[in-house]
């Protein structure tokens, strides 16, 4: 067997198949700090990785661990941390310096319960949020949500994908639930799996003679050791990678590139998975909310009654045009969150009022949504 | 005839300007890490050089014509620990100041040494907070007035080969500005050493430091490093009292430690 890739069926942790799915993606790095419930990745890769050649390092907080992940980064290794809550609000300043160097990575955060210390070991969707605007200044984030063990390997594959691609980190936001879950988890034959590597210059290129920094959406990066003598900063820098702190023209064509290269390519970078046919009612979900769903159709179907499931895969960039159509095709959006509505007012300004959004909790936060309460709501709400 | 420096070629075109205010310690230490590679004859290519957020910061960033990684503050140890992991053949430097380092960054330090991963350290000390105006810094000397310590500073200032020393690293070595040759050999010394090394240079800041503490300009506190200098060797003969108000100059540490990066390759073979 391929030590690479352990191709099968497997009966295995979420958080465990989130670690193989990274390797499988060409991951050769990790860094992270023990934190429950995200320890196993890391216990995982420290296993793993030196079977394949790559290095896994404990650092001494998630502060250096994002930075060390950044600095394999840039030697053109694919590389990887996971954390939960405290951990990613540590590392948020170099997440920050990730977007801003245009630094592909991925961030695994295994979400718990409150802030703060909180409740380690409870899921709880209070991230959502932080992940797309935690760091300072003005940028646009990639975040995946996965609902299954299953989708822990599949998503941790596509973020890394999507991370080569654009250039940019991208945030697993799985919870709890999801990452300690044990389920079938399939890893395919390799040559079934598509993997995306960065572009890079060409050898022997000069880059400071060399246009292009900002100047196309997605670059090439000039990754250390291959003679591009790189200057890398998370200074306002122009096309040249050159420091530009005092123009305000240099900042607004800064910024607007680093956020254009992901909102010009949202279709490419959105994934949802939409059943509405026909239906007046529609269950929006994400993560492991999504978990009830399918249940809840099930008995609902035998009521003769038919609702659709709008799940988004991808959190961000969030798909606005795609819940604006779904809102044109339905009466009512009932919105799955194991939180106090932190999309909610994404979705309802999306729908513009074509349909009513209805915001569905879970009867305790921490735990699963029960069918039977959807069931509930459905019925009471239905036209 | 054109004059070149013989350093130049090292120095990224378009960037010879500095940032440094006149009488600045930086470019000493720049000519003396440049120096040091140079009669190496190591390639800039076959380095990386961090940097953190800081005065200092700036002598690798941007002018060295090299893979430059300009880092977030305190940081570039822990971003130079990823690029050395997971590049074992990169020769990885980091240049930064002594608030950059050993205060925000104090931490990422000392597990560097403790790891004893094959990384060099040069930390420029002025013992203030420069770029930000002059604030205490955790080098600061006891009693000095700072703009944040307008009433003297109350606390200690750390002894950073001591703590290098310490936490593990297996060379450790401080010059000053004054100190420019002996300052060249040490940083050799320091690249060539399979392990994490730390050279430490005392550096004027006659902006903030010296006008702030009465040290004076950049002339009088180089004057100051040459009368207040102390070898090694020497401090054993003097007593406790003599030693105050000195700074003790020299190569505090040259031992063999196994390296991380040699380990985790021993360790990959062995698991095979």
């Amino acid at each position: 067997m391929s030590k690479r890739v352990l191709s099968g069926l497997h009966f295995m942790q979420g958080n465990v198949a989130c670690a193989e799915g990274a390797i499988t993606a060409g991951c050769r790095f990790f860094a992270g700090y023990p934190i429950t419930p995200a320890s196993e990745i890391a216990e995982r890769m420290a296993r793993r990785l030196p079977e394949v050649g790559g290095t896994c390092a404990q650092m001494e907080d998630e502060i250096s661990s994002i930075a060390a992940v950044v600095g394999a980064s840039w030697t053109g290794t694919k590389a990887l941390t996971a954390t939960s809550g405290p951990g990613i609000s540590l590392m948020m300043e170099n997440i920050g310096y990730a977007i801003a160097t245009e630094t592909p990575c991925v961030i695994v955060n295994v979400q718990r319960g409150a802030p703060s210390t909180g409740t380690p070991s409870l899921p709880l969707q209070g991230d959502v949020l932080q992940a797309r605007r935690g760091s300072h200044g003005e940028y646009e984030v990639i975040a995946l949500a996965p609902s299954s063990p299953q989708e822990m390997f599949d998503l941790s594959i596509e973020a890394f994908n999507l991370a080569e691609k654009f250039r940019t980190p991208v945030f697993i936001l799985a919870d709890a639930f999801v990452g300690h879950m044990r389920e079938e988890v399939l890893i395919p034959d390799p040559s079934k799996i598509s993997i995306v590597e960065r572009k890079i210059p060409a050898s022997g290129m000069n880059f400071s003679e060399y246009k292009s920094c900002l100047d196309e959406d997605i670059a090439p990066m000039p990754i250390f050791g291959h003679g591009f003598k790189s200057h890398v900063t998370a200074s306002t820098h122009d096309s040249f990678g050159k420091r530009n702190v005092t123009d305000p023209e240099a900042l607004d064509y800064y910024i607007k590139c680093l956020n254009n290269k992901i909102r010009k390519h949202k279709e490419e970078i959105i994934s949802v998975d939409s059943e509405v046919d026909g239906s007046e009612v529609v269950l929006i979900s994400y993560g492991t909310t999504y978990r009830a769903v399918r249940e809840v159709q099930k008995r609902l179907r035998q009521d003769k009654i038919n609702i659709g499931s709008f799940r988004l895969i991808s959190l961000w960039p969030f798909p606005e045009k795609k819940i604006e159509d779904l809102a044109r095709k339905v009466k009512i959006i009932i919105m799955l969150e194991n939180n106090l509505g932190q999309l909610v007012p994404y979705v309802k300004a999306a729908a513009k009022g074509e349909a009513e959004v209805v915001f569905l909790p879970p009867r305790m936060l921490g735990t699963l949504h029960s069918p039977d309460a959807i069931v509930k709501k459905v019925k009471e709400v239905i036209p | 005839m054109k004059m070149v420096h013989p350093l130049e070629k090292y120095i990224r075109p378009g960037f010879l300007s500095t940032t440094s205010c006149s009488g600045c310690g930086n470019g000493i230490i720049a000519q003396s890490i440049l120096r040091a590679i140079d009669e190496l004859k190591i390639k800039m290519d076959d380095f990386v050089f961090a940097s953190g957020i800081g005065c200092a910061a700036w002598i690798p960033s941007p002018s060295f014509y090299a893979d430059v990684l300009h880092t977030t503050h305190g940081r570039p140890v822990a971003f130079a620990t990823g690029v050395k992991l997971s590049n074992p053949q990169l020769k990885v430097m980091i240049i930064s100041g002594d608030g950059d380092l050993m205060a925000i960054g104090g931490n990422h330090f000392i597990h560097a040494a403790r790891r004893n991963i094959d990384l060099t350290v040069v930390c420029t000390n002025n013992g203030i907070y420069g770029m930000t105006g002059g604030q205490v810094a955790p080098t600061t000397p006891f009693g000095a007035e700072t703009a944040t310590t307008p009433y003297g500073n109350l606390e200690r200032p750390f002894d950073l080969c001591r703590l290098a020393e310490a936490a593990g690293a297996v060379y450790v070595a401080r010059w000053t500005t004054y100190h420019a040759r002996q300052l060249t050999q040490s940083v050799k010394k320091a690249i060539q050493k399979k392990g994490f090394s730390f050279v430490e240079v005392i550096s004027q800041c006659p902006v903030h430091f010296g006008r702030r503490t009465g040290a004076g300009d950049a002339a009088a506190m180089m004057r100051g490093y040459k009368k207040n200098s102390v070898g090694i060797k020497k401090v054993k003969k003097l007593k406790e009292n003599e030693l105050e108000g000195k700074i003790v100059v020299g190569e505090f540490v040259d031992r063999e430690e196994p390296e991380l990066c040699e380990e985790i390759a021993k360790m990959r073979q062995r698991i095979k």
